[in-house]
């Protein structure tokens, strides 16, 4: 009997041994580093987020061939937030809570992106943000990726000025936060630069505006007046197409009034009928055109992982590559995932863009692009007319709007302010 | 080779030994060789050096640079990437058929990515327009000249100013003659003594041309300091008095301009709202998943372009009772298998079709992608009716206005003249008489509801035309449609016409004041206080079974 007990004993001991070494390997396995993927797949903005999604899965896959981070796998943690603003906040919150997520590769519009800030904020997580936006913005916790206006808006208006030497402008939006502040910035370099305010017209219209007719009549008449006339565009998404068929309809050739867009790239060129947008142009910090080694090695994996040799690239795709392998060089430096440490790991980043230069994170937790311009050819292709000689800084304040002309962002000590006025010397606190 | 260019430039050729007796043969090898130089200058990287190129080639007297030029202004000059010369491409089922630029020798076919595209700027594609329209001027077709005159037009130096005044007195053709007059006008008022300038305004006075009304418009104004930009009085006054004639004429054609713009937005919105007309104005059902059976109709285009490439316009013939079938049966298995049971609950048929709007969108997502499909416009329907330089009407537009009565006229014999029509009438005017005296009810709710559908479908192909081919595209419309119905009076297929284009006019002709955000408002509001006033509508439906 006492043997039996015994000898039962022992196997119990064993048993749960056995059991402890599995569960304790169970969880070598899970032991992996999320990551947060936080574009719509559904709604209205699935159109541009979806291809974002897909190529933060390719860029995770190709690091754990190359054997994950840190000695441990990479797990993509993709949620929907479904094109709905307050979404974005509750899905947010839920990858930093719930899985725990080391960083977030996220958020399409400026309203979806500011919706997130509170609480990536709150909960000290990481957000890297791919698309050009319109500045005044910077914040501890996130990473602009994308454009600055001075990174795609300004030079712009420079290459149309002296290379096209136009003389009267009109600014074209979609009525919401990135057009209007753009074109606020926009209108004050103009006056700037001299050009009188009669040679300038505003003109906003809703979300998916699809009847152009009278406004590209009043183009066509503001345009007619004598002087070069040149349109700048931050028509969002959808109301491009029926833009752009009214102005090829309505006679308006790119060589009488060309339209350079923010906001139309070779994903959007992809399904449209592209003879009527033949000449247009288009400012960007990445083509799919642009001939490197290390852009046709990126489209060749893209084919490869999406299985479907037709499927373009893009610059807000080249903004996650950039911006995914600076977060992986970071945390290897900083031998964790531990927010603070990355992003103090981070600044000063360097990592080469597809473009042939090599994109440096800045203080202010912008990115250093090129500015390349663009003329749209009847494949969908962009192909380049201009570009800067080096790379530009991004500027989170910009410098021709008064209020914002004396604030400055930088993360390194002894500022360490997304809002630092440099003529009060004080930081507001407030980043964005 | 020598042989066959020898062909190819006999005419030019002759040109030259009748001018020049004493050059021959020798001049020909000369231009051949530049010829040869300025092509293989194109094939250089940078636009620089294209732009050189097309000069160079310009000067040389050959009749085949004008065919090269215009395959490069067109984007079908490429360079064969396997043996490196110039070639121009034409699209084939299979490829590209080539020709060869310099000697036009036919070289078979070719795939896209064996050749590489000579891309051209804008800045080139406009010096491209100048000289090949310098080159063609003596061309036999009188549109090809009137065309290359209005492209010199566009930029005048002195070189094309002169040639301009020696072709004037060989010209035959008013058309032409009149158009280089224009230029030469138009720069005799910038540079003439006072009687040229005067004789110019009286030419000027009566072409409706935006050129002149900008340079009579300098001629009247004043520059920074004040001082008018013209000197003498007598020119500004028979200025402004031309000015005045011509400003007249120009707000008729502007008040044309916007009825034409508020009657076609109307017409979008009466296809939108028609199917609509039926499902929710006859038989009382608030349909939110009709915006996505236009949808689906929208679709079926893309889809039928897709399965005939090659015939654009006969796709679109045939995608329009496609887009019928497919809507009206989508619709007829919504209300079989959802709304059928919900009749007389708005409420839950309102969220269970707004659940069948998202369902359907979410399908379409996962067919198709989420992406955009490009959808193209076939060649008779781009472009604009030109009437002259401030009025030009867009034939897609057009062409949806009639399509949109032509829809609205065949909706209405339906109605009025079949079978079918009879006992819809008879069912919404009163359900329980019509049971009695034996119309199968049921079947024809499913059919009215399927006719609805169809017409929706139909408007989606309408819509591929203007806008957006996505899964977004119904939403768009929806609220729209919902309005115009209200609007017109439910029930009433004549309401929805003439509140479409009422609703249409109005939001034109508020936009350049209010802009078109405000526009949009402003419409809103005035129709919620029109239902205020009006709950029924324009045009109620009057009689006893309404009130019950």
């Amino acid at each position: 009997m006492n043997r039996l007990s015994s000898k039962l004993r022992s196997l119990g001991i064993a048993g749960t041994l056995a059991l402890l070494t599995s569960t304790a390997g169970a969880a070598k396995a899970e032991d992996t580093i999320k990551v947060g993927v936080l574009h719509s797949l559904s709604g209205t903005m699935a159109i541009s987020e979806t291809t974002l999604k897909d190529t933060m899965l390719m860029l995770i896959d190709e690091q754990n061939k190359k054997g994950g981070l840190l000695g441990k796998k990479l797990e993509a943690v993709v949620v929907d937030p479904a094109s709905n603003w307050p979404l974005f906040a509750e899905k947010a919150r839920e990858l930093l809570t719930k899985d725990k997520v080391a960083s977030i590769f996220g958020c399409w519009t400026s309203v979806s992106r500011k919706s997130v800030l509170p609480v990536v904020e709150e909960l000290n997580g990481l957000l890297f943000y791919p698309v050009q936006y319109e500045g005044e913005e910077s914040s501890k916790n996130v990473f602009y990726t994308g454009a600055a206006p001075n990174q795609q808006a300004i030079p712009a208006i420079d290459y149309l000025m002296n290379d096209l030497k136009a003389e009267r402008w009109v600014l074209a939006g979609t009525d919401y936060v990135y057009p209007r502040t753009t074109n606020k910035i926009l209108e004050a370099y103009l006056v700037a630069k001299g050009v009188d305010k009669k040679d300038i017209m505003i003109n906003y219209t809703p979300f998916g505006h699809s009847d152009w007719q009278s406004i590209v009549a009043e183009i066509k008449k503001f345009g007619s007046a004598g002087k070069k006339t040149a349109v700048v565009s931050t028509i969002n998404g959808d109301a491009n197409i029926p833009f752009y068929k009214e102005l090829g309809n309505q006679g308006i050739s790119s060589e009488q009034i060309p339209v350079v867009a923010f906001s139309v790239g070779e994903e959007e060129l992809s399904g449209m009928d592209t003879k009527p947008l033949v000449g247009h142009l288009a400012a960007w910090n990445y083509f799919m055109s642009i001939d490197t080694t290390k852009n046709a090695d990126f489209i060749s994996k893209w084919h490869d992982f999406i299985k479907n040799p037709k499927r373009v690239t893009n610059d807000p795709m080249e903004a996650h590559y950039i911006g995914f392998n600076m977060w992986v060089k970071a945390v290897e430096k900083a031998g964790t995932t531990d927010p603070d440490a990355v992003q103090k790991a981070i600044i000063g980043m360097e990592f080469p863009n597809l473009t042939g230069g090599i994109a440096k994170m800045l203080p202010n937790h912008h990115i250093s692009k090129p500015v390349l311009i663009g003329e749209i050819q009847d494949d969908g292709q962009l192909l380049t007319v201009w570009q800067t000689n080096t790379l530009v800084e991004g500027d989170a304040w910009s410098d021709f709007l008064p209020e914002s002309k004396p604030i400055i962002a930088d993360w390194t000590a002894p500022i360490s302010c997304g809002n630092y006025n440099t003529e009060t010397k004080q930081c507001s606190g407030q980043n964005f | 080779m020598k042989a066959n260019s020898f062909r190819w430039c006999s005419g030019a050729v002759l040109a030259v030994i009748l001018m020049l007796p004493t050059l021959g043969l020798g001049q020909e090898n000369a231009s051949e060789a530049a010829f040869s130089a300025a092509l293989s200058t194109l094939k250089g990287a940078s636009m620089a050096e294209r732009g050189q190129a097309i000069e160079q080639l310009a000067a040389v007297r050959q009749p085949r640079v004008v065919v090269v030029l215009q395959a490069l202004l067109e984007g079908r000059l490429f360079n064969l990437k396997a043996d490196d010369r110039l070639v121009i491409g034409e699209t084939v089922e299979e490829g590209y058929r080539l020709i060869d630029a310099q000697s036009a020798e036919s070289l078979g076919t070719a795939a896209r990515s064996a050749m590489q595209k000579i891309a051209v700027t804008n800045n080139l594609r406009a010096s491209l327009r100048k000289l090949i329209g310098r080159l063609q001027l003596n061309n036999d077709d009188a549109d090809v000249r009137l065309a290359a005159v209005k492209a010199i037009g566009k930029a005048v130096d002195a070189d094309s100013l002169a040639l301009l005044r020696d072709h004037l007195v060989l010209e035959q053709d008013a058309g032409v003659q009149k158009a280089i007059k224009l230029i030469l006008g138009l720069e005799q008022l910038k540079r003439g003594d006072k009687a040229q300038r005067l004789a110019a305004i009286a030419l000027l006075k009566d072409q409706a041309s935006r050129d002149v009304v900008n340079r009579l418009n300098g001629l009247v104004e004043k520059d920074t300091e004040g001082r008018f930009r013209e000197p003498d009085g007598e020119v500004r006054r028979q200025a402004e008095a031309a000015l005045a004639s011509i400003n007249a004429r120009l707000q008729l054609y502007a008040a044309a301009e916007t009825l034409f713009f508020g009657l076609s937005l109307g017409a979008v919105l009466v296809l939108a709202a028609i199917g609509l007309a039926i499902t929710f104005g006859v038989m009382g059902v608030i349909n939110m998943a009709h915006g996505e059976l236009m949808m689906l109709g929208a679709y079926t285009t893309y889809v039928t372009q897709q399965l005939m490439p090659d015939s654009l316009g006969w796709s679109l013939a045939i995608a329009i009772p496609a887009a019928f079938v497919i809507s009206g049966l989508t619709g007829i298995a919504i209300e079989r298998g959802i709304i059928r049971f919900l009749y007389g609950r708005p409420l839950e048929t309102l969220l269970a079709t707004f659940g069948v709007s998202l369902f359907l969108q979410q399908t379409v997502r996962s067919i198709f992608s989420p992406l955009n499909r490009s959808v193209a416009t076939p060649d008779w329907m781009s472009g604009a009716w030109r009437i002259n330089d401030f009025l030009s009407l867009t034939w897609n537009r057009f062409y949806i206005l009639v399509f949109c009565l032509l829809v609205f006229a065949l909706l209405l014999q339906i109605l009025r003249r079949t079978r079918l029509g009879l006992e819809v009438r008879a069912v919404a005017q009163n359900r329980n008489m019509a049971k009695a005296m034996g119309i199968p009810t049921g079947r024809v709710d499913a059919l009215t509801f399927g006719l609805g559908s169809g017409i929706a479908g139909v408007a989606g192909v309408a819509l591929s035309q203007i806008t957006n081919v996505g899964p977004n595209l119904g939403q768009v419309y929806i609220v729209d449609s919902f309005m115009v119905v209200v609007f017109g009076g439910v029930g009433n297929l004549w309401g929805t016409l003439v509140a479409g284009f009422s609703l249409g006019i109005a939001n034109k002709l508020l936009e350049p004041y209010a802009g078109a955000v405000l526009a949009k408002i402003l419409v809103l509001v005035f129709i919620i206080l029109f239902i205020q006033k009006r709950p029924r509508g324009l045009f109620p439906q009057r009689g006893r079974a309404v009130e019950g």
